[in-house]
């Protein structure tokens, strides 16, 4: 393989790679814009994998599977809605609760339904959501550079990839074109402006956690039903930190988060490939160094590398009317 | 008790309003007539009930029982939304901005005029131009408002209520964060509002704001409506009196100062603050025993920085400081205190005292480590019999030391800062804002302290943006402008001097 093949291979990876966290972080986005904080993708991520596994693999439908892990994600971020919003609680630790909940919900009832030590059964190639390949990508494929990246990098990635990048620019209209994405933006910052406006802070910060609901069954319906072919127990690992990671890395915007989840994306898709190779120089490099570069750079990043990170001013803030 | 005059129409009229928080009554049946077209002012002390009645009128709590009627006619305000469609616009003395917003979508948000931004965007834009011109409230559409001066932000909650078609305008202690310059922009503002027909309602406790520019004025005392006056018919010293329920000092008298040796020697003092800006630039002055040396100036002049720097919490850049003769050099806070130095810091909220805490725990900050306090282990009977003491003595009310700080009022918290440090009889006592938010009762007590201290022969430096305070209490004046001492001047200074001065005009 020369050097280009091999830029190409790691791309079309970092693609897949990505989809996840995109969703995720847009997820993250509109909940803590509205000012909830949600610590708990993670476990959203989870619950929709595994919802949308059982519901895939029941019906034989991907769709139907989808609609499952949307429908469960939604009703987690409800519940967390209920904690946070409702009755005021610590945001953090209503969503570390949901992240243990779903963690070992899963596997409890994968196994009691499936018995295969938490593991959902293997889904059907038809039960997935199978690589699309766009008009032209096999005539393409001759013509140096271009052919091979709309081949292997645009061309061949599922339904459920392009939404998730088509989700960036959508995000962003609904943020800065509409009304509703006006005072999502106003009720994290200071929702006694909104209160004052006559508009409701709780029910605007239900609809946010509610997207947030729906971009997180997006995640993980991805992991089970597209992905894999299967709910494998704690499929998430860590993806839902790493979005939110990225979302701060991203200063809470939609288009360097897709960027900021590219970028982890890429480190993974590298690692991956670095499985088992020799750097020149150096020799064989435990491939645990390479997995363990999207931590060490969320931490460096966090650490304060990327300048003042402005948190939404309202955030993990439960709103009380004075007095 | 006396109602406006019958023969004005009334814009807003509340009948019987009458609201309690659980065993606090906190508006009793009160009955209100405000005319149309005019400014209409309410004055009481803090808790009197004054906000509470606002929020009524606009929404946030529900009237136990009562009416309010706009035009004449009832109706029932449920919400903000409400209040809205009412013609009620309301700006709060906490600006209801969102801050990293610009102008216009602050204009917008609750009015957008659709699902998309993009028409209202328009017409938000062509209402500012024409509410800028009828109005004089001009400012940058675009400009973010976290970058807007403080009189500029107040004027987008103005815009605000006008934008939704506010024919009553209340405004909550307005000018509470002004300069007095923007203050009195404000005024001509307000007066403009009701000389083209709208009706505005002040809600303040400066008795000096409500004489310069109310047509009438209402007092409330302890949830009730006391007195309505005509302003041109009334003083400010009846108003005081209906306020407090009893005759007050404006002034506290005093009587000519007896100087003794130099506590506090201040020698070619410069400071700088966080980003490395000179805030005290090359300043030198002595504060002698039984006199109160006033610092003037409009607030960022530097006068925090300096009492930052005599209390040891800001390191001087240059310079010293000199407690009886000796240099304090870099001692922290704790080791002026052993000192001699008390200091009542200008911001309670943030340096004075944990709101979170019970009172008694407040009462002893700073000096905790008083072995008559138990040194090591608190000895809690004892700290909580001084505590019982002070509340006592300052009547620090409810007189409740478990009570959590942040249920005292403005004034009572000020009080029980001050009989901390006052109470430990220190030789030099360093005070900023002394009755910042706090209503005359208790700024007449607090002055009175003051005075005493003084009387006793401690040296004392006093730093306050109010003229009239530093007028009523200081021996002599040092007016600050832009980190310098420009002047010195006797405590008989007028308030036009002592004005320019402060602007950096005369010296």
């Amino acid at each position: 393989m020369d050097l280009f093949d091999i830029l190409v291979s790691i791309l079309g990876s970092t693609i897949r790679l990505s989809v996840p966290l995109v969703f995720t972080a847009l997820a993250g986005l509109f909940s803590e814009r509205a000012g909830v904080f949600d610590i708990g993708l993670e476990g959203k991520m989870l619950a929709a994998a595994f919802a949308a596994a059982c519901a895939a693999y029941v019906t034989g439908s991907p769709w139907l599977g989808l609609l499952a892990g949307i429908g469960v994600s939604v009703a987690f971020s409800i519940l967390h809605g209920f904690a946070s919003i409702t009755n005021r609680g610590n945001q953090i630790v209503s969503g570390v609760a949901i992240n243990f909940f779903v963690a070992g919900l899963t596997i409890v009832l994968g196994q009691a339904w499936f018995g295969q030590g938490g593991r959902t059964p293997q889904l059907p190639p038809d039960g997935r959501f199978s690589p699309i390949i766009l008009p032209g990508a096999d005539a393409l494929r001759g013509v140096p550079v271009v052919g091979p990246l709309y081949a292997n990098v645009i061309s061949g990635n599922n339904i459920l990839t392009y939404m998730a990048f088509l989700a960036v620019p959508i995000s962003w209209w609904i943020l800065y074109r509409t009304r509703f994405g006006l005072r999502l933006r106003a009720v994290g910052e200071n929702p006694g402006a909104v209160d004052t406006a006559g508009i409701s802070v709780t029910w605007l910060r239900y609809r946010a956690v509610i997207c947030a609901g729906i971009l997180c069954g997006f995640s993980g319906t991805y992991l089970a039903v597209a992905q894999s072919a299967a709910f494998i127990k704690d499929m998430s690992a860590g993806k839902g930190y790493i979005a939110l990671a990225a979302l701060i890395f991203a200063k809470w915007k939609p288009v360097p988060v897709m960027f900021a989840c590219l970028l982890f994306g890429f480190l993974d898709a590298f690692a991956n490939f670095m499985q088992g190779k020799a750097i020149p120089g150096i020799g064989e490099v435990p491939v645990q160094i390479f997995q363990a570069l999207p931590y060490v750079l969320t931490c460096v990043l966090l650490a304060g590398f990327i300048g003042v990170a402005r948190p939404p001013k309202a955030g993990g803030v439960p709103y009380t009317k004075e007095r | 008790m006396s109602q406006a005059p019958a023969n004005e129409r009334a814009a807003i009229e509340l009948v019987g309003i009458d609201k309690k928080f659980g065993a606090v009554h906190a508006n009793k049946n009160i009955n209100l007539s405000v005319a149309k077209g005019s400014i209409h002012g309410i004055i009481g002390e803090n808790g009197a009930g004054k906000s509470t009645l606002m929020s009524i009128l606009y929404g946030f709590y529900h009237a136990d029982s009562g009416e309010i009627r706009i035009d004449g006619k009832p109706v029932a305000i449920r919400d903000s939304q409400a209040a809205i469609a009412a013609g009620i616009g309301m700006v709060h003395q906490h600006f209801m901005l969102v801050e990293n917003f610009t102008v216009l979508e602050n204009l917008m948000l609750g009015a957008e005029g659709g699902m998309l931004l993009k028409g209202g965007v328009t017409r938000a834009r062509g209402e500012l131009k024409r509410l800028a011109s009828d109005y004089g409230l001009e400012v940058d559409p675009d400009a973010v408002v976290e970058e807007l001066a403080v009189g500029l932000q107040q004027r987008v909650e103005i815009l605000k209520a006008m934008y939704r078609g506010a024919e009553i305008l209340i405004l909550d202690e307005p000018t509470g964060v002004l300069t007095p310059a923007e203050a009195d922009h404000l005024f001509r503002i307000l007066k403009v509002l009701r000389d083209q027909g709208k009706t505005v309602i002040l809600i303040t406790h400066k008795l000096r704001e409500i004489m310069a520019i109310t047509d009438t004025v209402s007092v409330m005392r302890r949830g009730e409506m006391v007195a309505t006056r005509k302003t041109s018919e009334t003083t400010v010293e009846e108003l005081a009196e209906l306020m407090v329920g009893r005759r007050v000092l404006l002034r506290v008298e005093k009587g000519a100062a007896n100087p003794g040796a130099v506590v506090l020697s201040v020698k070619n003092l410069t400071v700088k603050d966080g980003r490395g800006v000179t805030m005290v630039d090359n300043v030198s002055f002595d504060v002698r025993a039984g006199e109160i040396v006033g610092i003037a100036g409009v607030a960022g002049n530097g006068q925090s920085e300096l009492l930052e720097a005599i209390s040891g919490i800001r390191p001087p850049t240059s310079g010293e400081i000199l407690i009886d003769g000796i240099p304090i050099g870099r001692a922290d806070p704790a080791r002026l205190r052993d000192l001699g130095l008390a200091h009542i810091p200008e911001d309670r909220h943030h340096m004075g005292l944990v709101l979170r805490f019970e009172e008694y725990e407040n009462a002893i900050l700073g000096y905790h480590r008083d072995p008559k306090y138990g040194g090591m282990f608190l000895d809690l009977d004892a700290i909580r019999k001084d505590a019982v003491d002070k509340i006592e003595k300052y009547d620090i009310r409810p007189p409740n030391p478990r009570l959590k700080t942040a249920n005292f009022s403005g004034g009572n918290q000020q009080k029980i800062v001050v009989a901390r440090e006052i109470e430990r009889d220190p030789k030099l006592l360093l005070i900023g804002q002394p009755t910042r938010g706090v209503d005359i009762g208790a700024i007449e007590f607090i002055h009175r302290r003051i005075i005493d201290m003084r009387d006793a022969g401690k040296a004392q430096l006093l730093v306050s943006v109010e003229l009239d305070e530093i007028r009523a209490l200081s021996d002599r004046i040092l007016v600050m402008f832009a980190g310098q001492i420009v002047g010195e001047k006797t405590a008989d200074a007028g308030e036009q001097t002592l004005g320019l001065m402060m602007a950096g005009i005369a010296a």
